[in-house]
């Protein structure tokens, strides 16, 4: 059964445990908080740094994007948390790297410039959530009917729908 | 009766895929080039896709896919359900290979638990996912040669989907909707019979490769349709999320069966098979290499579970994890064991907890990286559950691989990515 207590949270504990992990190299700087839980590395960074953290990443041999997606925590601020999934096809590793956003400014640079696989993800989480990716090449809703109204995967819209 | 103008509003009319095609980014009105709508009703496209066509001749100049025609709010489905009660909702997000979304799934739910699982229960999982990947390779090789035109594929194809269906069957109660993993371990013990006919199915499989092979593989208009159309490069593939054959097809030597193993494959022994041209020929010639690696697999997991320990009264090991407030009890002991009744009816009514926390789990599902992000916040229903499928990644790449190839190979192009829009819609 799961421990909690095997849990490392905090950037120094983390940053220390895992001193050899290239993706805490490549991001002793940005990173603002960092998790190691299930044997899954989470770092957080701020909100303007993820495409230069996207890049660090990416130079430290984290080569291929997964997935984006987003978390909403409503009515918590900050509301939003986007989860990056990123692997390694050398290192055979992945990380998640994460950029939590208030809901008075959700909006996130795209890291379409790093990975053109984030372009459908980034519109997903756009139609779904309703969080701006800025520089996005064609940010259009993509699940949804144009006119559609409301982001259906915010917590205060009900799983019915309106009616 | 007066003629048919766009006025008239068919849906998609003329003016709705200009104006589509013009929001896609695409010129669309050039003086070459005309805009066609293709789908969603067209056979070629598997499902409902769409797209948006703009062509010069005979030449794709630009394409722009149009999704969502079948999103069913799955994700949002989940956060209303228990965890256990989410394993049926898995199955139709990717219709061919539901086994492999319930692996995907119940491997997640079991991280955040810290849920071990019985050594019987991962190896009938493998078995039961290398049987779905056959299965689901079938169903594109019988629609893949039919759009190129070679319709007798198809009937050979779905002769051994029966096959496979039956084995579902046999454990499941169902044939394409099986839900038959559950977190902690599976359903129900395999009915009398099942190994022998699984045997059966493994040992006739090489032969009806075999068959196909002979079919398609020196037929020159296959190859001459095939070979050179619709290709991609490694760097392309890595750049645009494409995973699991197409990207093997690249000349990427990438298994998350072999990489980063999980449910016991690092005890499988088997090949990657890896193509360095990147075309629909590579593609094709990739998969049927992993339905014979599957076959190798399969016949691996069953000597395994053949030299299992038996119990002291004979009965082989359990297919459940020892966990009674996450796993149902078995009928008998529901009846007969006051704790198990109990347990049994707090599971059904109230769910289990799971600690709070988040995780994701990949699987190498038969048209790629299948992966299942779940976020718990320490309650019996999912906060979060997320699923990253092949089929939306390589969606992407589709506009890079037809972009100034003829329309018909467009078709061709569909066929080889083996796109399933269940899961891409959601």
């Amino acid at each position: 059964m799961y421990d909690p207590a095997s849990a490392l949270t905090g950037k120094t504990f983390v940053f220390e445990a895992m001193a050899e992990n290239p993706a805490v190299v490549a991001l002793s700087e940005l990173a603002t908080d960092a998790k190691f839980d299930r044997d899954e590395l989470t770092i957080t960074v701020a909100r303007e740094s993820i495409v230069a953290a996207c890049e660090a990443v990416k130079a430290a041999g984290y080569n291929f994007f997964e997935t984006v997606t987003a978390v909403d925590w409503f009515p918590q601020e900050p509301r939003f948390q986007l989860s990056y999934h990123i692997l390694s096809h050398s290192l055979k590793q992945r990380i998640r790297l994460r950029v939590m956003l208030h809901s008075t400014a959700a909006s996130v640079p795209s890291i379409t410039s790093v990975w053109p696989a984030a372009n459908f993800y980034e519109r997903e989480v756009f139609d779904l959530f309703g969080i701006d990716f800025a520089g996005h090449p064609r940010l259009t809703r993509i699940m949804m009917p144009e006119n559609w109204e409301g982001h259906p995967l915010r917590k205060d819209y009900p799983v019915e729908g309106y009616r | 009766m007066a003629p048919i103008t766009a006025s008239d509003r068919i849906t998609p009319g003329v003016e709705d895929v200009i104006a589509d095609a013009k929001r896609h980014g695409n010129a669309g009105t050039g003086e070459h080039s005309m805009v066609l709508n293709m789908g969603p009703q067209h056979p070629s496209t598997h499902g409902v896709l769409r797209m948006v066509l703009e062509l010069d001749g005979e030449i794709v100049v630009s394409l722009a896919p149009d999704i969502g025609y079948l999103h069913t709010g799955i994700e949002k489905t989940c956060e209303a359900k228990f965890y256990q009660q989410v394993v049926p909702l898995t199955d139709r997000v990717d219709y061919l290979c539901p086994m492999t979304n319930n692996l995907a799934y119940c491997l997640a739910v079991e991280k955040l638990l810290g849920l071990e699982i019985p050594e019987r229960a991962q190896l009938l999982r493998v078995l039961l996912n290398e049987i779905t990947r056959i299965e689901s390779h079938l169903v594109w090789l019988g629609t893949h040669a039919m759009d190129i035109g070679a319709l007798t594929m198809f009937l050979y194809c779905w002769r051994e989907r029966e096959a496979t269906m039956r084995i579902f069957e046999a454990v499941s109660g169902q044939r394409m909707m099986t839900s038959y993993f559950r977190i902690g371990g599976l359903a129900l013990e395999p009915p009398m019979g099942f190994f022998e006919t699984v045997q059966t199915f493994l040992d006739t499989m090489p032969a009806h490769i075999d068959q196909y092979e002979g079919l398609l593989t020196g037929n020159p208009i296959w190859m001459g349709r095939l070979k050179g159309v619709g290709t991609l490069t490694a760097a392309q593939a890595i750049a645009l999320g494409v995973t699991g054959p197409p990207l093997r097809a690249s000349g990427v030597d990438w298994d998350l069966r072999r990489d980063m193993p999980y449910s016991g494959y690092e005890r499988f022994k088997f090949d990657v098979p890896v193509s360095n041209d990147g075309d629909v020929w590579a593609r094709y010639v990739v998969r049927m290499l992993e339905m014979r690696e599957s076959v190798k697999i399969c016949h691996q997991a069953m000597q395994m579970l053949e030299g299992l320990p038996r119990g002291a009264d004979g009965k082989p090991g359990p297919i459940v994890a020892d966990a009674p407030k996450i796993v149902l009890p078995n009928r008998e002991k529901m009846k007969t064991e006051m704790e198990a009744l109990i347990h049994h009816f707090k599971i059904v009514t109230e769910g289990f907890a799971v600690p709070a926390g988040e995780v994701y789990q990949a699987v190498e599902s038969p048209r790629g990286e299948m992966g299942y992000y779940v976020v718990s916040d320490g309650t019996a229903k999912p906060y979060r559950v997320h699923m990253r499928n092949p089929s939306f990644a390589t969606l992407q790449a589709l506009e890079t691989m037809c972009k100034g190839r003829l329309l018909a190979d467009v078709v061709a192009v569909i066929g080889s990515i083996d796109i399933v829009l269940g899961e891409i819609d959601r």
